[in-house]
């Protein structure tokens, strides 16, 4: 990589970031008809609950010796993967841990969550974005950087990366070019190479681009490609933007 | 002041050494003391193309290891008085360009020459780096076609990050757009890009359009550039953009396709 490429001498990055994830509230896990009325629920929206990873409160539940295991294998057969359990008798909770679930501190108040982890282990899908795994939209506070601003137009192969600030470009970006912040994305000229927004989580990054052709639009990890821009935005005026796990694109001015 | 010219284009086959055989000798005409260098060791052409295959005792990288004086290597050109080639060698790789070596050629150029046109090969290794290193002006050699686009922009993007002008802080290389092989036709039909296109993704000044030409082929295969057919338009392509490097105002000429006569028509549907 040449130019302003950060160099990673790790072959990793170890760093924390927040999800929300689905929270079933077991209430009666007895109930004959427990699966299908569960089933019934995630046919409504099937792709949504695909492999979504979900916490099991078990706040309701005063039976420790209910099957939790066979609950499990249930939600698994649900298409869903339980990650950790929450609440509910320090019994459950072990009976969890040896299942290779981790116990999150249940988050009781309304206000800011205490969110969990998505274990990686837990998760199979959790290189790409699962459509469930929309991370909050309150990151933890970290100090801003400052504004990288970039007059040159960026060639192809070069890569630029602002580091907990914005990034501003005011040249074209060329196809094989790729714009990384942690912040805001601005492109006033065309952009035709990718631009990655919030990409250390900031949901609320947004990328402006005076002419949009580009290969890959991303905010906090969420992503669209080429392919699936609408015909009527390309070479427009957009911003891009995440609405809750959505990618949009809207045209300005 | 001397000035170092780069041939480049990042792909390979797009004109580069057709291109540095007929800039060189467009400027030589012009009655500057021009000296082309071939920094595709390995894969020598650019003897060849200015027809002086012959002649070869001594090349660049002789020169480079101190086994030849540069005297001894550079090979004047039959035509015109001010023209000298440096070929490089067959049998060497790119590895036998050592940046001080190079440094050290390119300084003794420089006390003798007014321009220095460095033919790059391919790729955007060793040997299009040391061929781009020390240069002034790059003139950047793109087909009209977008996988050459994208390479263009890739070697001005290693232009911008790795020239000796980048590393040292000075004024960046001058960039020009050289675009070669050039079929107004095909444009027209949209079976290739136009130059409006190539120039708004690139970004850079346009030196010339060079016109697709039987007259090129025929120019390399009997070692003679292009530069030299007065009937070719080709050839005047690249005498106007020589004009435009030196500051000329010079219009652009085949954008558009030839108008055909009827009878030019039927003789050429009959030929």
């Amino acid at each position: 990589m040449t130019g302003a490429a950060q160099p990673r001498a790790l072959p990793f990055q170890l760093r924390g970031n927040t999800y929300t994830m689905m929270v079933l509230k077991l209430i009666d896990p007895g109930h004959p008809e427990f699966d299908d009325m569960l089933r019934t629920k995630i046919m409504q929206a099937p792709n949504f609950f695909r492999y979504a990873p979900i916490v099991i409160d078990l706040e309701e539940i005063a039976d420790t010796e209910f099957d939790f295991n066979g609950l499990r294998a249930r939600l698994y057969d649900l298409a869903l993967v339980p990650v950790g359990v929450q609440g509910g008798a320090p019994e459950m909770q072990m009976v969890a841990l040896r299942a290779g679930l981790t116990v999150i501190p249940a988050a009781r108040t309304p206000q800011p969550m205490n969110v969990a982890r998505a274990k990686p282990e837990a998760a199979p899908a959790a290189a790409e974005p699962t459509p469930a795994a929309a991370p909050v939209p309150a990151p933890e506070p970290e100090p801003r950087g400052a504004t990288l601003i970039v007059t040159e137009p960026v060639r192809s192969g070069r890569q630029i990366y602002a580091p907990r600030g914005d990034l501003i470009v005011m040249a074209p970006v060329s196809q094989g070019a790729e714009l990384v912040a942690d912040g805001n994305i601005h492109v006033y000229s065309t952009l035709r190479g990718r631009a990655l927004a919030g990409v250390a989580g900031d949901t609320q990054a947004r990328i402006f681009v005076q002419s949009l052709d580009a290969e890959l639009v991303s905010v906090a990890g969420f992503y669209r490609i080429s392919e699936d821009i609408e015909p009527a935005l390309r070479r427009k005026p957009v911003q891009v933007w995440l609405d809750g796990n959505v990618i949009r694109m809207d045209p300005l001015g | 002041m001397a000035k170092i010219i780069v041939m480049t284009s990042g792909k390979g086959g797009v004109g580069k050494t057709t291109s540095s055989a007929a800039f060189s000798t467009g400027l030589a005409l012009r009655g500057f003391r021009t000296c082309v260098v071939d920094f595709d060791v390995g894969l020598r052409n650019l003897d060849l193309i200015m027809g002086c295959e012959r002649r070869v005792v001594f090349d660049f990288i002789n020169v480079i290891n101190g086994e030849a004086k540069l005297n001894q290597a550079l090979i004047k050109d039959k035509r015109l008085e001010n023209l000298f080639i440096l070929p490089t060698s067959q049998t060497r790789d790119k590895d036998a360009l050592t940046k001080e070596g190079v440094e050290r050629v390119m300084e003794e150029l420089k006390a003798d020459f007014d321009y220095i046109l460095c033919d790059s090969p391919a790729g955007i290794e060793r040997g299009a780096l040391m061929a781009l290193y020390f240069a002034d002006h790059a003139i950047v050699v793109t087909n009209p076609e977008v996988s050459s686009v994208r390479d263009s922009d890739r070697i001005l993007g290693v232009l911008q990050a790795k020239s000796r002008r980048a590393e040292l802080g000075l004024d960046p290389v001058q960039e020009h757009l050289l675009l070669t092989r050039y079929d107004a036709e095909r444009v027209e039909r949209g079976d290739m890009l136009n130059v409006k296109d190539v120039q708004e993704i690139l970004s850079i000044p346009l030196l010339g359009v060079i016109p697709e030409s039987p007259a090129v082929l025929k120019a390399s295969n009997v070692g003679q550039p292009v530069t030299l057919d007065d009937k070719s338009n080709a050839g005047q392509a690249y005498r106007d953009a020589v004009g435009r490097f030196l500051g000329e105002d010079i219009e652009h000429k085949f954008l558009k396709p030839e108008k055909k006569g009827l009878l030019d028509r039927i003789l050429r549907r009959s030929a």
